[in-house]
C-alpha cells in the first residue's frame, strides 16, 4: 500500500451539507413583485418591500409555504405544526433590510431522512424558509447592486454530518435536484444559482464518535463535479495538516479550479452573531393534519418509486433509473408500455428504443409503430434513416451534383444505395422522403 | 458590556468620547433593567406578537412593482465573499 | 373668518356642507395660521398648499408620495418616498388634503420632542415647555389650530403623552386595527397610527376612516371601526371603571393626581360604578418595555446604510444611537435568554394582568404623565430620568390594548390629560368615556394663547 493510502485509513472524513433551492413561484417571497429575475434590467423587479425602504413591510407568499412542505414531505420530514419566521441581522451591501428574513428555532420541516444507493441513510436535519438576497457584481473600485433577486423565495435543507465520502455528496445533490424537479418547485439549475451547496466538512481518526472541534465550510461552488473536487482535496489536506501535527482551523473556503485547491475566504475571528429573534411584522404559521395530508396527496410519485416499478417490469436497475431521470420520461415510457401492450410490444423493447433517445417531442404511437417495424426487420424511424441518408449523400457527391443541376430522377440511385447500405432494411419510401429533404434544403 | 464588540455588531462608526458616555448611561440603564430578575417566568410563554393572527398568507400573483428606470445601486468596493 | 380654525373634524365637514365657506377658503385659512405662529412652535417639517380637501397634518413618519418623509432624522432630511402609507391613502379617498408633516423625536424615540434632528417643537401652552413626544408636531398642530387633525403614531405612550402635555384629544388604537404598511418602524410588535384631534368625535371617525385590513401589513386584522354619529352618546350609567392602585403611587405628582382624582369623581357622577383594581406587574412593565423596544428598533434601523437612500449611520441621534447599541446587545448571543427572552415573558404578564382585570371592570381609567410639561433641556441629560415618564402608557403597547387621552384640567396652567384604556378592539367602550366625560366638562374650550 502507498504511504497515502495508510495514511487515509487512519481517518474518517465527517460531512454535512446545506443546499439552498431557490423556488419557481411566480411572485416572490414576502412581496408580490416578479420573481422571474434572470436576464433582467437591474432593479425593475422591485418594490418598497423588497428594497427595503422604511415603513415597507413583509406578506408571505401561499405557493411557497406549500413548496417548502412538500419538498419537506418528499425528504420524509415531519412539519411542524407551528413555525415562526425570525430575523438574521448581518450588514451587507445585497441584504436591504439590514436582516434576512428566514427561520432558526421553530422551521417549517424537521427530523427526516434520504437512502442513498450505497445504502447510507443521510438525516436531514430541517428544511426551512427565507428570502433571497440581492445581486453584486464588481466593476473597479465600485460594487453594483441588483436587487430584482432580492426576496425570491428559497428553501434550505441542512443535513447531519453523516456523509463519508464525496461520492455520497454527489449522489444526495444529484437526488436532491431530481426531487425538485420531480415536484416542479424549481429548476434546480446548478450554474444558473437556482441550487447551491455549501459542505461543512472535517476529519476525525476512524472510530472516533465525538465529533471533531474544527470544521471547514465549503461555500460559493457551482458545480457537483467542483464541490466533489473540492471535498476531495479538503480531506486530503486536513489528514496532511494532523498528521503533521498542524492546528486545523474553523473557517470558510472557496475552490479554485485553475489552481485545484481550497482557499480561505473568511475565518472564525469574523463569525457572524446574527441575533436571531422573531419576526414582528408576520403573525405565527399553523400547519393543521388536514392541509398536510391534501399537500401529501398531491405529491407525484418520486424517482426512486418509480425506479422501483420499472425494476418490476424486469427493467434491470440502471436502465429504470435512466427512464425515471425525468418525471416527463418514467410517465411517457409508462404510456408506451400501455399503449403497446394492443401490439405485443414489450416494455423491455420499449425501454431499450428509449434509453438512447429520450426527446420530449416524441409521439406514443410513432414510438411504437418505429419499434413494430424494426422488430419486422424495416426500418421507419426517421432519425436513423436521416443518419444514413447523409453517409450516402456525402458518400455519393456526383449524385448530388445531378440531382441539384435539375435531373431528380438521380433520385433512384440514391435510394438504391441507402437500401445497400441497410442491407435492404430501410423502408424505400421513407427513405426517398428523407433524401428529397436534405437535397431540397442542403 | 464589550462596547467596541456591540458597536462593530451594531455597524455604529462611534468615536472614543461616545464609547466612553453610553458605556456609563448604558450601564445605569441595564442595572435599572436587572429587577425584571425578580419576576418567575419559569412557567411563562413568551409574547412576540399581539395581533392575534395566524397564517396570513397571499395567492402567488404577480403585483404592481416601482418602475425604477435608474439601473444599479452603487456603493464603495466590497471584496470579501459572503 | 378667523374661528374657521377653531372649528373640530366633525363642525367642519357639517360647516362645508352647508356651504358656509368653501375648502379652498378653509385651506387657505390654515396655511395662514400656520405662516404666523410656525416659526416660534417649529410643528412643521415640510408644508404643502392646497385648495381642496380638509387640511390633516401627517406625523413625519408616515411616508407620503413624492412629498419629503423625514421620521425626525438627519439621515433621512432628502428622503422623497416613492409610495404613500396606507394611512395616507385612506385618509385621501376621503377628501383629505395633506396640509404638511410634522415634527417629531428622531424614529419614533423620546419622550419630550426634543429628539428632533431639526429643533424642538414648543409647548403651546407655555412656549418654555415640552409638548412631549413622539408626535409632538402633530399635537401642537391640533393643539394650536394649526391642522383641523392630525395622524400620529404611539410607540410607549407618544400619541397619548403629547396630547395630555398639550391638552388635546389623543387615541391609540389597539393593535392590528390600523395598517402600519407605511409607517417607518420603530418597533414593529408595539407601533400603533392613530388619530390626534379637537374633539373626542372626531378621533372616532379618523378610526373609523384610517381602520381596517390591506394587503401588506400582516399583523392588521380586519377589524374596520364604525362611526356612528350620536351612538357613542348612550352614556356611562353603570359602566365598571377600574383604578389601578399601582398607577397612583409614587412617582405621580400630588397635584396631577388631585386632578385626575377629581375627572374620576366626575366619571362617578356621571353614573360609572369606581373598581379598584390592581395591575401587579406594572412595575416590572418599564423595564421589559426598554428592552423589547431597543431590540426590535436595533433590527429596524439595520436598513439606514446609506446606499439605496439616505446618509451614513454616523448621522443618526444620540437617543438612536443609545438604543440601538441597547437592543443588539439584549439580542447578542449569550445574552438573548436574559433580556429579549426574559422580556418577552415578562410582557406575557402584563398582558395577563390586563385580561384579568378586564373580567372585573370595562375600563380602565388613571393619568398618562406622571407631570404635566416641563422645562425644555431640563430631562435631557439623562436618559433613564426620560424613560421614566412613559411608566403609565407602555402597558397598553405591551398588551396591544388601546388608549385615550382627553383634556381632564389643568395644573399651573399646564393640561392634563385622562387616560382610558380598554379591551384589545373595544375603541367604542373607551371613546364612549370619553364623550360623556368631553360633554360633562368644558375643557375641551380651553385654547392656548397665541
Amino acid at each position: 500500500m502507498e504511504k497515502g493510502e495508510t495514511k487515509a485509513l487512519k481517518y474518517e472524513p465527517v460531512i454535512g451539507l446545506e443546499v439552498h433551492v431557490e423556488l419557481n413561484t411566480k411572485s416572490k417571497m414576502f412581496c408580490r413583485c416578479s420573481a422571474d429575475y434572470f436576464g433582467k434590467q437591474p432593479n425593475t423587479h422591485t418594490c418598497p418591500v423588497c428594497l427595503g425602504l422604511p415603513g415597507a413591510l413583509p406578506y408571505i407568499n401561499e405557493q411557497a409555504i406549500d413548496d417548502c412542505i412538500k419538498i419537506g414531505l418528499a425528504l420524509n420530514c415531519q412539519i411542524s405544526e407551528k413555525s415562526l419566521f425570525e430575523r438574521k441581522n448581518y450588514f451587507y451591501p445585497d441584504l436591504p433590510k439590514g436582516y434576512q428574513i428566514s427561520q432558526y428555532r421553530w422551521p417549517l420541516c424537521v427530523i427526516g431522512h434520504l437512502t442513498l444507493e450505497d445504502g447510507q441513510v443521510i438525516r436531514i436535519n430541517r428544511a426551512h424558509m427565507e428570502e433571497d438576497t440581492g445581486k453584486l457584481t464588481h466593476q473597479g473600485s465600485e460594487t453594483l447592486i441588483d436587487f430584482n433577486r432580492s426576496g425570491v423565495p428559497l428553501v434550505e435543507i441542512v443535513t447531519e454530518p453523516d456523509f463519508t465520502n464525496s461520492s455520497q455528496v454527489k449522489d444526495y445533490a444529484k437526488k436532491l435536484q431530481q426531487i425538485f424537479r420531480y415536484l416542479g418547485v424549481s429548476n434546480a439549475d446548478m450554474e444558473r444559482g437556482d441550487m447551491r451547496l455549501e459542505a461543512n466538512i472535517s476529519v476525525r481518526p476512524k472510530g472516533q464518535v465525538e465529533l471533531p472541534n474544527h470544521r471547514v465550510e465549503l461555500k460559493n461552488i457551482n458545480s457537483f463535479r467542483f464541490m466533489v473536487a473540492a471535498i476531495e482535496y479538503e480531506i486530503k489536506r486536513q489528514i496532511e495538516a494532523l498528521e503533521k501535527g498542524e492546528k486545523l482551523f474553523q473557517e470558510t473556503r472557496g475552490w479554485n479550479e485553475d489552481k485545484k485547491c481550497t482557499y480561505v475566504q473568511r475565518s472564525k475571528e469574523d463569525a457572524h452573531d446574527y441575533r436571531y429573534f422573531p419576526e414582528p411584522d408576520l403573525p405565527e404559521l399553523f400547519q393543521g393534519t388536514k392541509k398536510v395530508q391534501q399537500l401529501k396527496d398531491s405529491l407525484p410519485e418520486l424517482p426512486w418509486d418509480m425506479v422501483e416499478r420499472f425494476e418490476k417490469l424486469g427493467l434491470k436497475k440502471s436502465d429504470a433509473q435512466i427512464l425515471a431521470e425525468s418525471k416527463e420520461l418514467g410517465q411517457f415510457f409508462e404510456a408506451a408500455v400501455e399503449y403497446g401492450k394492443e401490439y405485443d410490444v414489450t416494455s423491455l423493447q420499449i425501454a431499450n428504443y428509449l434509453i438512447n433517445r429520450r426527446e420530449s417531442s416524441m409521439d406514443i404511437a410513432e414510438v411504437i409503430n418505429n419499434i413494430m417495424s424494426r422488430i419486422k426487420g424495416v426500418v421507419t424511424d426517421a432519425d436513423v434513416l436521416e443518419i444514413w441518408a447523409k453517409e450516402v449523400l456525402t458518400e455519393n457527391p456526383k449524385f448530388v451534383e445531378t440531382y441539384k443541376k435539375g435531373k431528380t430522377t438521380v433520385i433512384m440511385a440514391l435510394i438504391g444505395a441507402v437500401m445497400k447500405k441497410t442491407a435492404g432494411k430501410a423502408d424505400a419510401q421513407k427513405a426517398k422522403e428523407i433524401l428529397e429533404k436534405l437535397l431540397n434544403y442542403a | 458590556m464589550n462596547i467596541k464588540h456591540v458597536a462593530k455588531l451594531a455597524n455604529l462608526p462611534l468615536t472614543h468620547h461616545e464609547e466612553e458616555k453610553y458605556s456609563e448611561q448604558l450601564s445605569k440603564i441595564l442595572k435599572y433593567i436587572e429587577q425584571l430578575n425578580q419576576v418567575d417566568t419559569s412557567d411563562v410563554e413568551p409574547t412576540f406578537n399581539v395581533s392575534g393572527q395566524e397564517n396570513v398568507i397571499s395567492e402567488d400573483k404577480i403585483g404592481e412593482c416601482l418602475d425604477w428606470k435608474e439601473g444599479f445601486f452603487k456603493t464603495k468596493g466590497v471584496f470579501n465573499n459572503e | 373668518m378667523s374661528d374657521l380654525t377653531s372649528l373640530t373634524l366633525v363642525q367642519t365637514i357639517k360647516a362645508l356642507q352647508d356651504k358656509q365657506f368653501s375648502e379652498e377658503e378653509l385651506n387657505k385659512a390654515y396655511l395662514d395660521r400656520i405662516n404666523s405662529l410656525d416659526p416660534k412652535l417649529n410643528i412643521f417639517l415640510e408644508k404643502k398648499k392646497n385648495t381642496r380637501g380638509i387640511p390633516a397634518a401627517i406625523k413625519d413618519v408616515i411616508v407620503t408620495k413624492n412629498i419629503k418623509t423625514t421620521a425626525g432624522s438627519k439621515i433621512l432630511s432628502n428622503f422623497i418616498p416613492p409610495y404613500n402609507a396606507t394611512v395616507v391613502e385612506k385618509l385621501l379617498e376621503q377628501d383629505i388634503s395633506i396640509l404638511g408633516k410634522t415634527n417629531c423625536d428622531e424614529f419614533a424615540m423620546g419622550s419630550s420632542g426634543e429628539n428632533s434632528a431639526f429643533g424642538p417643537t414648543k409647548n403651546p401652552w407655555d412656549l418654555t415647555k415640552v409638548p412631549g413626544g413622539t408626535s409632538s408636531g402633530s399635537a401642537v398642530a391640533v393643539a394650536s389650530d394649526s391642522c383641523v387633525f392630525a395622524l400620529g403614531s404611539d410607540t410607549g405612550g407618544s400619541i397619548r403623552q403629547p396630547a395630555s402635555l398639550c391638552g388635546v384629544v389623543g387615541l391609540k388604537p389597539s393593535y392590528s386595527r390600523v395598517s402600519r404598511y407605511g409607517l417607518i418602524a420603530a418597533v414593529s410588535s408595539f407601533d400603533t397610527i392613530g388619530p390626534i384631534t379637537k374633539s373626542v368625535d372626531d378621533a372616532a371617525l379618523v378610526l373609523d376612516w384610517i381602520s381596517g385590513s390591506d394587503n401588506f401589513d400582516s399583523n392588521c386584522k380586519n377589524e374596520k371601526f364604525t362611526f356612528r354619529p350620536r351612538g357613542l352618546e348612550a352614556g356611562i350609567k353603570g359602566l365598571k371603571v377600574g383604578i389601578p392602585k399601582e398607577y397612583f403611587g409614587e412617582g405621580l405628582e400630588a397635584s396631577v393626581k388631585k386632578v385626575i382624582e377629581d375627572a374620576i369623581k366626575k366619571l362617578e357622577q356621571l353614573g360609572a360604578e369606581i373598581v379598584e383594581v390592581s395591575l401587579p406587574h406594572s412595575q416590572y412593565a418599564l423595564a421589559a418595555y426598554y428592552i423589547l423596544n431597543p431590540s426590535e428598533i436595533s433590527s429596524n434601523m439595520g436598513r439606514y446604510d446609506g446606499i439605496r437612500f439616505g446618509s451614513d449611520r454616523q448621522d443618526f441621534g444620540e437617543e438612536v444611537k443609545r438604543r440601538i447599541m441597547l437592543g443588539t446587545f439584549a439580542l447578542s448571543s449569550g445574552y438573548y435568554d436574559d433580556y429579549f427572552a426574559k422580556a418577552a415573558k415578562v410582557r406575557t404578564l402584563v398582558k395577563q394582568d390586563f385580561e384579568k382585570a378586564f373580567t372585573s371592570v370595562d375600563v380602565i381609567v388613571g393619568p398618562v404623565s406622571p407631570t404635566t410639561a416641563w422645562n425644555l433641556g431640563e430631562k435631557i441629560d439623562d436618559p433613564l430620568t426620560m424613560y421614566l415618564q412613559d411608566i403609565y402608557t407602555i402597558s397598553a403597547n405591551l398588551a396591544g390594548i388601546p388608549g385615550l387621552s382627553v383634556p381632564c384640567g389643568f395644573v399651573d396652567s399646564l393640561p392634563v390629560g385622562l387616560q382610558i384604556l380598554g379591551k384589545q378592539f373595544d375603541e367604542e367602550t373607551i371613546l364612549k368615556v370619553g364623550i360623556a366625560f368631553e360633554q360633562a366638562t368644558d375643557w375641551k374650550k380651553e385654547k392656548p394663547k397665541l
